[in-house]
């Protein structure tokens, strides 16, 4: 029953409009912050670390959405897909706007020298790189000038995105020993990742409906 | 010693604080820390301490027992920089007995019995002892210092301090020619400490000095801040402060110090020795591996999108301290 009332309002045209204001929520949220001085002693610290988490969850929630229209639960999210796909590239990029403006006082030379001298800004940038794109292909038009297989093809490096995603929060964790966080991010993806692998080549025959 | 005295004396000397609120919500807490001889100073010495701390312009939060120091007369103690608000020192730390997170410290220090406390000071020493911290309050003239303070995660504060040179200590336990190095040990109770335990970091928390860095003068033992008791977030009821080392190296809550040959194996070096090492000296040429040391953000200070501040070499105060280190490469002594 609620599964279907919650199908019929996905397919409805409140759908699109209301996700998109609950995605800018984090955001709004972060302004917030900064304006009312809510993000404790050290803002800068709290911006750059709150849009990589949200990047984090933009991620898992775009990648949570072909198993639930493949399993059955709620199809009718794919026509979401790409509108919550393009916010974990619009967080990262937040994140990578706190980073350099905040931390590196947007000289881009200090930028580059940072990026390719340690190894975890190295592979959160290379993220950025894919994630930018993905995003610069979301449009109909690129997909049909790529053809569906080739765009297909491309849109599955979301999955290097994850993996390089969580090495990036992992390193940056990894002194403290603090990894319960990244254990977390970690599961879920793995749980998203190894159901697709799982649905590949235990059945094969519909591997063309559940390639991505 | 008249603890009734003790306490209208602090009641009474402005008339700005006669109804201050805060005096008297924290009077059963006050009567408690007077009762209990952690700030049991002697009436006749309070007045005089009291109007020193008014002179080094410290502005009191009134939240703990007043804890008042006289400016300090050492080279470097007093930096002429802005000191960062109350809230800010003692609500942003790193104290991962309390939890990881800059903010846990302040919402779960609150189970930390400071009362009663004792160091034991041991190993290559002439007199080994157990000190009450009573005793210790005592040893030695307490002085307010204004320091720079620089975590290796690359922010900065300045938080005037009260305390005295732990070579007043040192110097009272008389320290035997083998000893070379100076171990400071910290509470570890589970009971009182929820995240001890934790697999951050490697229980109880250990940091290290070399004897000669243990001796020179701006090496604070620190009882308070701001002018009242150390905060039990910022480590009461006593603490190492080394202005011109990354935050870490100073050690809180301290119940141990102990006197070695070997150089003792310390917390942080212990869980990354490739990203802090035994001196962690500040310096602004040697980066972290995962980011640079060369700039830090002072907090609350440097708005959001300021350039972030030059970090200085031995945290500024490289003219007092330098000659500890000469000859040495700070490269591989990072």
């Amino acid at each position: 029953m609620l599964r279907a009332k919650l199908q019929r309002f996905l397919a409805g045209a409140a759908a699109k409009p209301l996700l998109f204001c609950l995605l800018l929520m984090p955001l709004a949220w972060l302004v917030f912050g900064v304006v009312f001085d809510r993000l404790g002693a050290n803002p800068a610290e709290a911006l750059v670390r709150a849009t990589g988490d949200w990047t984090l969850r933009m991620l898992c929630l775009v990648l949570l959405v072909t198993p639930l229209r493949v399993v059955g639960v709620l199809p009718a999210l794919a026509r979401l897909r790409r509108m919550v796909g393009l916010f974990v590239f619009f967080y990262v990029l937040l994140h990578f706007m706190a980073y350099s403006w905040l931390d590196m006082g947007l000289d881009p030379d200090d930028i580059v020298k940072d990026i390719v001298k340690r190894p975890f800004i190295l592979v959160g940038f290379a993220a950025l790189l894919l994630l930018t794109a993905l995003a610069a292909t979301s449009f109909n038009a690129a997909i049909r000038a790529l053809g569906a297989k080739r765009w297909r093809q491309l849109h599955r490096a979301v999955y290097a995105v994850a993996a390089l995603g969580i090495l990036h929060f992992y390193w940056m964790r990894a002194a403290k020993h603090n990894f319960a966080e990244v254990a977390l991010y970690a599961a879920i993806l793995a749980v998203l990742l190894g159901w697709r692998a799982w649905s590949r080549f235990s059945r094969p025959a519909s591997r063309v409906q559940t390639a991505t | 010693m008249d603890k009734k005295n003790g306490l209208k004396g602090t009641v009474t000397p402005l008339s700005s604080e006669i109804t201050d609120p805060h005096w008297v919500e924290n009077r059963r807490l006050w009567l408690q820390r007077a009762a209990s001889g952690v700030v049991g100073l002697g009436a006749a010495s309070w007045a005089s301490r009291h109007a020193l701390a008014q002179s080094a312009g410290t502005e009191k939060p009134g939240k703990l027992a007043s804890l008042p120091g006289a400016p300090s007369k050492v080279t470097g103690a007093t930096v002429p920089e802005k000191t960062t608000a109350y809230k800010d020192a003692s609500g942003y730390n790193n104290f991962y007995e309390f939890g990881t997170d800059k903010a846990d410290p302040a919402a779960n220090a609150h189970t930390l019995k400071t009362t009663p406390w004792t160091v034991a000071v041991e190993g290559l020493v002439k007199k080994p002892g157990k000190f009450a911290l009573e005793d210790l309050l005592k040893l030695s003239p307490m002085e307010e210092r204004i320091y720079r303070l620089r975590c290796v995660e690359g922010w900065s504060m300045v938080i005037p301090w009260v305390g005295y040179s732990l070579a007043a200590l040192i110097s009272r336990v008389q320290p035997l020619g083998s000893a070379k190095y100076v171990e400071f040990v910290s509470l570890a109770d589970p009971k009182t400490m929820p995240f001890v335990g934790s697999r951050v970091l490697e229980w109880p928390y250990v940091e290290a000095l070399r004897l000669d860095e243990a001796l020179h003068p701006l090496t604070l033992l620190a009882f308070g801040m701001y002018g009242e008791v150390l905060p039990n977030q910022n480590g009461a009821p006593v603490r190492l402060v080394v202005p011109w080392k990354y935050g870490f190296k100073s050690a809180k809550s301290i119940v141990k110090i102990r006197f070695t040959e070997k150089q003792p194996a310390t917390a942080w070096n212990k869980a990354a020795a490739n990203e802090y090492g035994f001196y962690s000296n500040v310096n602004p040429e040697v980066d972290h591996p995962r980011w640079s040391q060369a700039t830090e953000r002072r907090i609350g200070e440097d708005s959001l999108f300021t350039k972030k501040r030059k970090t200085l070499m031995f945290n500024g105060y490289e003219a007092q301290v330098g000659q500890l280190y000469a000859g040495m490469d700070l490269n591989t002594n990072y």
